[in-house]
C-alpha cells in the first residue's frame, strides 16, 4: 500500500556514495559503495545487507536525501536477511502489540506532548519547563497504542510498520491535536522523515524536544544558572532521522552553561549506544556492541566528560552502568535543562 | 478443650495463643485453591523447649499439629485438615551464628529467607544463600524441608542439599540433632549419619525443624542477569546442556506464558551470571554465549537479549495479576530436562481447556540433572467458578507430571495419593514403619503422607 519513495537515479547521480562511504562499521570505498547501493536498488542481494548493523546513520549520509536506510531495511524483509535472530524479531514485533485495552482519548485542541512507548518515564517531563502542557500518552498500560514503530527498522519489518503506524497517527488524530511534541527522536522521525519518504500522512505538526526545550529555556531565561558542567551528548540512532534538528543539542549547552568535550565520536561520527547490535545474528556482534560501548564512553571520558548527556531511554539503559563506572555521570537532556534553571530531578545525585 | 487452652498458654503465655475464632480463619486457609479448615488454637512458641512442651502435650492428648512457616508453600501443606493446634513458628527468627571461614548460617527455624538475605548483605557481604522464588517471608527452614529451590541450585542443587544439620522436635517430644552436631562438633556438615532426609519433604509430618545449619556461598561483586531467547521448545534440553556445561551460571531459568503478548510461544532463559570484575563477567559471557551459544544465534534460532545487573528471580506470584481476584497456585514438577518440550506443550493445553492464561517455567537444579518445573493457574478468589477450573487444572497437572516421567514437588494431597498409588510397595512399607516409628499417634500434620494399611 505504501511505496518507499527512493529514486535509482539519484544514486547514479550520487557524487560520494557518503551512504556506504562513510559507514561506521563497513569499510568500503566509493566504487565499491556505489556498486552495491545500486545492486540493492535493484532487489539484488548485497553483502552490505548481512553487515549493517542499522544504525540508522546513512539516512544523513546520504547527500541526495534518498532514504538508503530505508531501501536497506526493506531489501532485508524482501530478502529474508533479518539482521536479528527468528525469535528477537518476534519478541520485538509482539512487544508493540497493545494489550490492555484501549485509550482514553481526550480532545486537546491545540499542543501537546507524545510520550510515545515511554509512558514510564513520565518523571523525566516535570517540572516548570512542561508546566500546564497536555500530555498524551501518560498511562503505561496503554502507551502501545502511540508506539510509533520504528524501532522495527532494527527487525528488518517495514511491513510492520506501514501495517501499524497509520493507525497510531489516527489515534493520536483523535486527540485533536495541532502540534505534537515527541518525547523521543523516534517518533520525531517518524512523523518527519519516514512517513514523508513512506507518503503516509501525519495531520499534525512534530515539533522535536529539543527545540521545544530550547524555546523553553528562552522564556525562563532569567532563571537560568549555568550549570557549569563538562557533558558529552549520547547521540542516538533516531537521531539521524532529524539531522536538521541536532544544532538545539549545542544551543542548548550554550544557553544553560554547559560545556560540550571535544570529542572523536559526536555529531555525524557519533557512535550508538550498542542496544540494537549486541544481539544481531553476524558473528561477533555482542563483542562488537561492547568494543563500541568501550570506545564510546572512553573518548568521553578522555575528553574530560563530567556527565553523558541523553534523550533515548534505550541508549541510557544500555549504557548508563558503562558511563558510571568511568566516572561519568548519566542525565537526560531535560533533567540537564531542569537543573539550569534551578530545580533538583529525583535521579540527580 | 478450656484445659488444653491453659495447658498451652501456661507453655507460650496469653500473649501468644489464641483460639479466637477471626485468627482461627486467618490461619485456617492458604493462598491457593485448597478447601480451608480451621484449627482449634494457634500458638506462637519462641524456644525449642516451648515446642518440645507444645508436643509432650499433643502426643499425651492425641491432638493434632501443624507446623507453619511462611504460610507461602500453597498446595494446602500447612492447611490443619484435622483441626489441632496450629503451631506458627514465625517467632523463631534468630540468627544464631554466621560461620564466615566455614560458610553457613545457624538459624532459627522461624527466620525468613528476606531476613536472611540482608543481614548477609550487611554483615557479612562476602556471603549468599540460594534464595527461593518465593516472597521475602518465606522461611529458610520451611522451604529446605520441602525440598525447595533457589538462585544458586544450578551450581549446588535443592536448597535441601544445603543443610548441614538439622535440630528437630519429634512428635513424641524428644529433641534430636542431625549432622555434626549431633556429636558436639560444629554444624559445618550433615554427616554422620542418621540422615536429615527423615525430616525432608514429609512436611512436617515427621517432627518440626527447630534449628537449621543451612551452607552459605560466595557472593561475587557484580550478580545480574542475562537474558536468552528461543521460539522452538525442542531447542530447550539442548540450550540447557549447552549452558550448564560452561559451569559458569548461578541459576538458569527457562519460561514461557500468554502474559505480556511478547512472551507468548517464546522461551525466555535468565541466566544468572556473578563475578568479582567486568573481566571476569566478559569472560563468562564470552563462554556462554559466543562460544556455546554463538552457532545458534548465527544460525538465528535464539537470541541474546544482554546482560542486566542485579538479580532477577522467577516470580511466579506475579501470575496473580493474570485475572483480577488475585489468586493463584501452581504445580512443581522435579522433571527430566529432556521433557521441557512435553511439559510446556501439555501444561498449554491444560491451561486452555480452562481458560488460564498458561504460564510456565523450568529452573534448572543442577547440572541439568533435573528441572522444577512449573505450572502455575490464575483465578479469582471471588470467582468459585474460576477456583474450580484451577483446582481441575493443578490436578490434571499432578498426572501430567507423573505421565511423563516427574515427581510432584511439594505435592497437595491428591498428588500425595497419586504419587503413593505409583510407589513400590516395600518404599511404600517402609514409609509407614518410618511414620508409625516417629509419630506413633499420627498427630503430625494430619492428612498428609497418610500411608493406607
Amino acid at each position: 500500500m505504501y511505496t518507499l519513495k527512493f529514486d535509482e537515479q539519484k544514486c547514479l547521480r550520487c557524487p560520494t556514495h557518503a551512504c556506504l562511504t562513510k559507514c561506521r562499521y563497513m569499510d568500503m570505498d566509493k566504487d565499491s559503495a556505489g556498486e552495491e547501493i545500486l545492486r540493492i536498488a535493484r532487489g539484488e542481494d548485497s553483502f552490505v545487507l548481512h553487515d549493517c548493523v542499522t544504525c540508522y546513520a546513512c539516512e544523513e549520509y546520504c547527500p541526495m536525501n534518498n532514504h538508503p536506510f530505508y531501501l536497506i531495511v526493506q531489501r532485508q524483509e524482501e530478502l529474508n536477511v533479518p539482521p536479528l535472530p527468528r525469535p528477537l524479531i518476534r519478541r520485538g514485533i509482539n512487544m508493540g502489540v497493545p494489550f490492555r485495552g484501549d485509550p482514553v482519548i481526550e480532545e486537546l485542541n491545540g499542543k501537546a506532548l507524545l510520550m510515545g512507548a515511554f509512558s514510564d518515564h513520565m518523571f523525566l517531563i516535570q517540572g516548570r519547563l512542561f508546566e500546564g502542557l497536555p500530555v498524551i500518552s501518560s498511562d503505561p498500560r496503554k502507551m502501545f497504542h502511540y508506539f510509533c514503530q520504528l524501532m522495527y527498522l532494527h527487525y528488518s519489518r517495514i511491513s510492520v510498520i506501514n501495517e501499524r503506524l497509520p493507525k497510531i497517527i489516527n489515534t493520536i488524530s483523535m486527540h485533536n491535536v495541532t502540534e505534537i511534541i515527541c518525547f523521543h527522536d523516534e517518533c520525531y522521525g517518524a512523523y518527519t522523515s519516514y512517513c514523508p519518504a513512506m507518503g503516509i500522512d501525519v495531520p499534525f505538526k512534530p515539533i522535536h524536544l529539543f527545540e521545544f526545550l530550547y524555546n523553553r529555556l528562552l522564556e525562563l531565561k532569567d532563571q537560568i544558572r549555568d550549570v557549569n558542567l563538562r557533558v558529552a551528548y549520547q547521540r542516538p540512532c533516531s537521531a539521524r532521522l532529524s539531522p536538521d534538528k541536532h544544532h538545539f543539542v549545542e544551543d542548548i549547552f550554550r544557553l544553560i552553561g554547559a560545556e560540550p568535550v571535544p570529542r572523536k565520536y559526536s555529531g555525524e561520527d557519533a557512535l550508538c549506544c550498542g542496544g540494537a547490535i549486541e544481539g544481531q545474528r553476524r558473528e561477533g556482534s555482542r563483542k562488537r556492541a561492547l568494543d563500541i560501548q568501550r570506545r564510546n564512553i572512553s573518548d568521553m571520558a578522555d575528553a574530560g566528560a563530567e556527565v553523558c548527556v541523553f534523550n533515548c531511554p534505550a541508549c541510557y539503559h544500555t549504557m548508563e552502568h558503562s558511563v558510571a563506572q568511568k566516572g561519568i555521570k548519566p542525565v537526560y537532556m531535560s533533567d540537564l535543562c531542569r537543573l539550569a534553571i534551578g530545580e533538583r530531578p529525583a535521579r540527580w545525585r | 478443650m478450656n484445659n488444653l487452652f491453659q495447658a498451652l498458654m501456661d507453655i507460650v503465655g496469653e500473649d501468644h495463643i489464641s483460639n479466637r475464632q477471626e485468627e482461627l480463619f486467618i490461619y485456617s486457609w492458604d493462598l491457593g485453591t485448597t478447601e480451608p479448615h480451621k484449627p482449634d488454637f494457634v500458638v506462637s512458641p519462641r524456644t525449642t523447649k516451648e515446642i518440645q512442651k507444645i508436643m509432650e502435650l499433643a502426643n499425651r492428648e492425641k491432638i493434632p499439629v501443624v507446623p507453619l512457616g511462611g504460610g507461602l508453600s500453597l498446595a494446602g501443606l500447612a492447611v490443619p485438615f484435622k483441626g489441632g493446634i496450629l503451631v506458627d513458628l514465625k517467632r523463631m527468627d534468630t540468627i544464631i551464628e554466621v560461620n564466615e571461614q566455614a560458610r553457613y548460617a545457624l538459624l532459627e527455624c522461624g527466620v525468613s529467607q528476606g531476613q536472611l538475605t540482608s543481614y548477609l548483605e550487611r554483615n557479612h557481604p562476602h556471603l549468599t544463600h540460594s534464595e527461593p522464588g518465593a516472597p521475602p517471608t518465606a522461611t529458610i527452614a520451611g522451604n529446605a524441608a520441602i525440598h525447595g529451590q533457589g538462585d544458586l541450585s544450578q551450581p549446588y542443587g535443592f536448597n535441601s542439599d544445603m543443610i548441614n544439620g538439622l535440630e528437630i522436635v519429634l512428635p513424641t517430644g524428644e529433641v534430636c540433632c542431625f549432622g555434626s552436631c549431633s556429636i558436639g562438633a560444629g554444624w559445618f556438615t550433615q554427616h554422620p549419619l542418621p540422615d536429615v532426609g527423615l525430616f525432608l519433604g514429609w512436611t512436617g509430618t515427621t517432627g518440626i525443624i527447630t534449628k537449621i545449619s543451612l551452607r552459605l556461598f560466595p557472593c561475587k561483586k557484580i550478580r545480574g542477569t542475562a537474558l536468552f531467547v528461543v521460539d522452538d521448545e525442542d531447542q530447550v534440553p539442548e540450550i540447557y546442556y549447552k549452558i550448564t556445561h560452561t559451569q559458569m551460571c548461578e541459576d538458569i531459568v527457562a519460561f514461557s506464558q500468554t502474559i505480556p503478548p511478547y512472551a507468548g510461544g517464546l522461551h525466555h532463559f535468565t541466566v544468572n551470571l556473578a563475578a568479582d570484575s567486568e573481566k571476569e563477567l566478559e569472560l563468562k559471557q564470552e563462554i556462554i554465549f559466543d562460544d556455546a551459544l554463538g552457532k545458534i544465534i548465527q544460525q538465528g534460532y535464539g537470541g541474546y537479549l544482554g546482560f542486566t545487573p542485579g538479580l532477577q528471580h522467577p516470580q511466579i506470584s506475579k501470575t496473580s495479576d493474570w485475572r483480577k481476584g488475585g489468586g493463584f497456585e501452581y504445580v512443581g514438577g522435579i522433571m527430566p530436562v529432556s521433557q521441557y518440550p512435553e511439559c510446556y506443550r501439555r501444561g498449554k493445553e491444560i491451561s486452555e481447556r480452562h481458560n488460564i492464561p498458561y504460564t510456565v517455567l523450568g529452573r534448572c537444579i543442577g547440572a541439568a540433572h533435573a528441572m522444577m518445573f512449573s505450572w502455575t493457574y490464575a483465578f479469582n478468589r471471588s470467582d468459585p467458578e474460576t477456583i474450580h477450573h484451577a483446582r481441575e487444572a493443578m490436578r490434571e497437572t499432578d498426572e501430567l507430571a507423573l505421565e511423563l516421567g516427574g515427581t510432584i514437588w511439594k505435592p497437595g494431597i491428591y498428588g500425595q495419593k497419586l504419587v503413593m498409588d505409583r510407589m513400590d510397595p516395600n518404599t511404600l512399607e517402609l514409609m509407614k514403619k518410618i511414620k508409625q516409628l516417629l509419630d506413633p499417634n499420627g498427630i503430625m500434620n494430619p492428612g498428609n503422607w497418610e500411608v493406607k494399611s
